[in-house]
C-alpha cells in the first residue's frame, strides 16, 4: 500500500461517526450603523491609513509628480495612469527598490479593515509585498461589515491567488514592541472612492 | 519517567525579574485577546461554529482529505503524502536535489519544527534560512522557539541585540527594537530575492477549491512564495477545512484569540502556481491517525494554534515554552505530545494545575483540561509516572473512593499542619518550592456545613 492509502485508511477506520455542518446564521453577527466609519477607525487603529477622496484626479497627479522625481513606482490601475506591461514577468531582484505602487482592491471589511485584491488586480504577486508603500483604492460601496458578507462576495478559485491585507507589515517579536515595516509595506494607505 | 518540565523550568524562574516580565507580558497578550472578543457580541457563538465545523470535519476527513487533493491537483498543485517525519523531511529533500536548489527560505510552520526538518537538512548539508522575524532570532541563537505564535518570548531586548551584533554586525548595545527589526528587514530581504525555494505552513487548506491559506502579519511567507521558483507548503492533515466560506469563521477567531488583533495583516490565498512556479504541497500524519482514533484526545486535532491557551496558563507563564521540550509547549502541547511519544513526554499532562483557563479561551472549544486530566490516567495505567507522582494519584484515588478514610484522613492533616507546619512547609516537599501554604483552616468544609448549613436551613 501506498502512504497515501496508509493514511486514508488509518484516518476512515479512526474517524468518529459522521456529525452535521453548523448553519451560520448571520442574523447574529454583528452589523455596523456605518461600514466606512467602522473600517476606518479599525484600520487606523493598526497603522493603516484611511482617506475618502471623491475622484481620482490626486492620485493621477500624485504617479506623475512621483515619476517627474525618478521615484521608482508602479501603477496596476488605467483609470489613474498608464500600467506598464507586462508587469507579471518581474522578479524579486528588480523589484526590491520598489518605492510605491497602486493597486485596485475589490472590497474592504469593516470589522477588521482588510482589504481584498485578487491577482487579476495585482498583476504580480509580489508587488503589494516588496514594495516600500502600499496605495489600495476601493469603492465605498463595496465595503462589507464582516468576513462572512465578504466570502460570499469574492471567489478565492477565480484566480491563481488572493490576499486580505490589513494595514502595514508589522512584528513585536523583539519584547513584545511592536514595530511597523517587518519584511512587507512600511506603510498602507486606502484611498476609498466616494 | 524523570520530573523533566520540573526540571527545565527550574533553570527558567531562577531569574526571578524575567519570569516576571514572562508572565506580565503573557498575560497582557491574554487581555487583549479578551478586548477583541468582547468587541464582537456574537463571540461564543462564533467558538461554538468554529468547534461544530471542526467536529465535522474530523468525522468526514478522509473524503475531505481525497477532495482536497483532487482539486489541488487539478489546480497544478504536486501533493504528496507523508506517514511521519522522517517521509516528510525525505520528500523535501528530494525536491531539492531535483531542481539542484541551493537558497531556501522558511516561514513560520510548526510542523517542520515538529519533524525537525532544519536539522535533517543541516545533517545533507542544505541550510534554511528562517524568515520570521523571532524564528531567526532563535536560529541565530541555536535555541527551539518557545511559543508557537511568538518564538522568541523568552528572550529580551538586550539579548537579541547581542545576536545581532555577533551576526548582523549591528551596533553593540543598541537595544532599540526597531533598529533591530530594520536590520533584519534588510538582512533578510536579500534572502528573499535571491532564494530558490520557499517553504511555508498551511493556517487553512479548503476542500471544495483545493487552495491553501497562509496568515502572517510580516509578510514573510509571501516575500519567499512569490519570489522562488518553488513553493513547499506542508500541512497536517487537520488543517482541512470543507468550504472557504468557512475560512470566514476561522479567520476571525484566530488573530483575535492569538494576539487580539482583528486579523492579520497578511492572509494569502494559495489556490494555483504563478506561471513557471512548482506548488508543492506535503500532508503529514505523523500519529495524527492515531490521535483520532484515541476518543478521549482527537478533540485536540481542532487546534488552529492560535497559542491562546499558551497565553492564559499559569504554569506555562511562569515556566516558559523551553520547559516542554518539544516543539508544540503549553496545554495543547502537552496533549498533543504524549500521543507521539507517551514516555518521552509522560511529565507534560502533568504541567498544569487542570485551573482549564484554556479549554475556556480555546476559539474551538477543545476540552483541554479534561484532556489533560484523562492523559494522566493513561500514563499512570500504562505505567510511565514518576514513582512519587503514582504514589500520591493511587492514595488520592483511594481517599476519594473512601468518603470515611477520607474524612479521617483530612482531619489528621489539619492537625498535623497546625502542629507541626514544618512537616508540609520542607525542602522535600516539592509543592512547598515558590509557595507558602496556606494557614490550614480549623474545620473541614464538611463539618462547617453540617453546623452552618443545618443553622441555615432552620432559619
Ligand atoms: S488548543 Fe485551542 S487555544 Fe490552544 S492553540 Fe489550539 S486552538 Fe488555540
Amino acid at each position: 500500500m501506498t502512504t497515501r492509502e496508509n493514511i486514508l485508511n488509518a484516518i476512515s477506520s479512526n474517524q468518529p461517526n459522521l456529525v452535521p455542518l453548523p448553519i451560520i446564521y448571520r442574523t447574529e453577527v454583528i452589523k455596523y450603523h456605518d461600514n466606512y466609519i467602522q473600517f476606518k477607525s479599525v484600520l487606523e487603529s493598526i497603522g493603516g491609513k484611511v482617506e475618502l477622496i471623491n475622484n481620482l484626479t490626486m492620485l493621477e497627479e500624485n504617479i506623475k509628480v512621483d515619476k517627474v522625481n525618478n521615484i521608482f513606482i508602479i501603477n496596476t490601475i488605467t483609470a489613474i495612469g498608464e500600467v506598464s506591461v507586462p508587469l507579471d514577468k518581474l522578479t524579486g531582484l528588480e523589484l526590491e527598490k520598489l518605492e510605491k505602487v497602486y493597486i485596485k482592491g475589490c472590497l474592504g471589511v469593516a470589522e477588521n479593515g482588510a482589504v481584498w485584491i485578487s491577482e487579476n488586480q495585482m498583476k504580480n504577486r509580489l508587488l503589494p509585498f516588496i514594495c516600500q508603500h502600499l496605495i489600495l483604492i476601493i469603492n465605498k460601496e463595496d465595503i462589507v461589515a464582516t468576513m462572512h458578507d465578504a466570502y460570499d462576495k469574492i471567489d478565492v478559485a477565480q484566480n491563481g491567488f488572493g490576499v486580505f491585507i490589513a494595514g502595514p507589515s508589522k512584528t513585536a517579536d523583539i519584547e513584545q514592541s511592536l514595530v511597523i515595516g517587518a519584511h512587507g509595506a512600511r506603510s498602507a494607505t486606502v484611498y476609498v472612492v466616494e | 519517567m524523570t520530573a523533566k518540565h520540573a526540571a527545565l523550568a527550574e533553570k527558567f524562574i531562577a531569574d526571578e525579574p524575567r519570569i516576571n516580565w514572562h508572565d506580565e507580558t503573557l498575560w497582557f497578550v491574554r487581555e487583549k485577546r479578551d478586548k477583541a472578543a468582547h468587541g464582537l457580541p456574537e463571540w461564543e457563538q462564533l467558538r461554538e461554529w468554529g468547534s461544530q465545523i471542526k467536529n465535522h470535519t474530523l468525522s468526514n476527513l478522509s473524503n475531505y482529505l481525497k477532495e482536497f487533493e483532487e482539486k489541488a491537483k487539478a489546480n497544478g498543485i504536486f501533493v504528496h503524502w507523508a506517514q511521519d517525519g522522517a517521509e516528510h523531511n525525505k520528500i523535501i529533500h528530494q525536491i531539492i536535489q531535483k531542481h539542484k536548489i541551493q537558497k531556501i527560505v522558511k516561514s513560520k510552520s510548526m510542523l517542520t519544527e515538529e519533524c525537525h526538518l532544519n536539522e535533517y537538512l543541516q545533517q545533507h548539508n542544505i541550510e534554511v534560512v528562517d524568515t520570521d522575524l523571532g524564528e531567526r532570532i532563535v536560529q541565530f541563537r541555536k535555541e527551539p522557539p518557545s511559543h508557537i505564535v511568538l518564538p522568541a518570548i523568552h528572550l529580551k531586548k538586550e539579548d537579541v541585540s547581542e545576536t545581532f551584533h555577533q551576526h548582523l554586525g549591528t551596533e553593540k548595545g543598541n537595544n532599540d527594537p526597531q533598529y533591530l527589526t530594520e536590520a533584519a528587514r534588510q538582512h533578510l530581504r536579500n534572502k528573499f530575492v535571491e532564494s530558490d525555494l520557499a517553504i511555508t505552513g498551511v493556517n487553512f487548506a479548503v476542500a471544495e477549491t483545493g487552495g491553501f491559506v497562509v496568515c502572517t502579519n510580516e509578510g514573510n511567507a509571501d516575500m519567499g512564495a512569490h519570489t522562488a521558483a518553488v513553493h513547499i507548503a506542508c500541512m497536517g492533515f487537520e488543517k482541512i477545512i470543507p468550504r472557504a466560506e468557512h475560512l470566514g469563521v476561522f479567520l476571525r477567531l484566530l488573530a483575535r484569540s492569538a494576539t487580539g488583533q482583528p486579523i492579520t495583516t497578511y492572509s494569502s490565498h494559495f489556490q494555483k502556481p504563478r506561471q513557471g512556479q512548482e506548488i508543492h504541497i506535503v500532508i503529514v500524519d505523523n500519529g495524527r491517525s492515531k490521535q483520532l482514533g484515541r476518543e478521549d484526545f482527537r478533540n485536540s486535532l481542532k487546534c488552529i494554534r492560535c497559542a491562546a491557551c499558551f497565553n492564559t496558563c499559569p504554569v506555562y507563564r511562569r515556566s516558559g515554552g523551553h520547559s516542554y521540550h518539544t516543539a508544540v509547549a503549553g496545554p495543547i502541547g502537552s496533549i498533543l505530545n504524549p500521543n507521539l511519544d507517551m514516555k518521552a513526554n509522560a511529565d507534560l499532562p502533568f504541567a498544569s494545575t487542570l485551573c482549564g483557563s484554556c479549554s475556556n479561551v480555546c476559539p474551538v472549544k477543545i476540552n483541554i483540561h479534561e484532556q489533560l486530566w484523562k492523559w494522566r490516567q493513561v500514563i499512570i495505567a500504562e505505567g510511565y509516572a514518576d514513582a512519587s507522582k503514582k504514589i500520591a494519584m493511587t492514595a488520592m484515588a483511594f481517599l476519594f473512593s473512601k468518603p470515611k478514610v477520607y474524612r479521617l484522613a483530612g482531619k489528621m492533616g489539619r492537625t498535623i499542619m497546625q502542629v507541626f507546619p514544618f512537616l508540609t512547609n520542607n525542602k522535600w516537599n516539592v509543592w512547598y518550592k515558590q509557595r507558602e501554604m496556606p494557614e490550614p483552616p480549623k474545620e473541614s468544609f464538611r463539618d462547617w456545613y453540617l453546623k452552618n448549613g443545618k443553622i441555615n436551613k432552620n432559619e
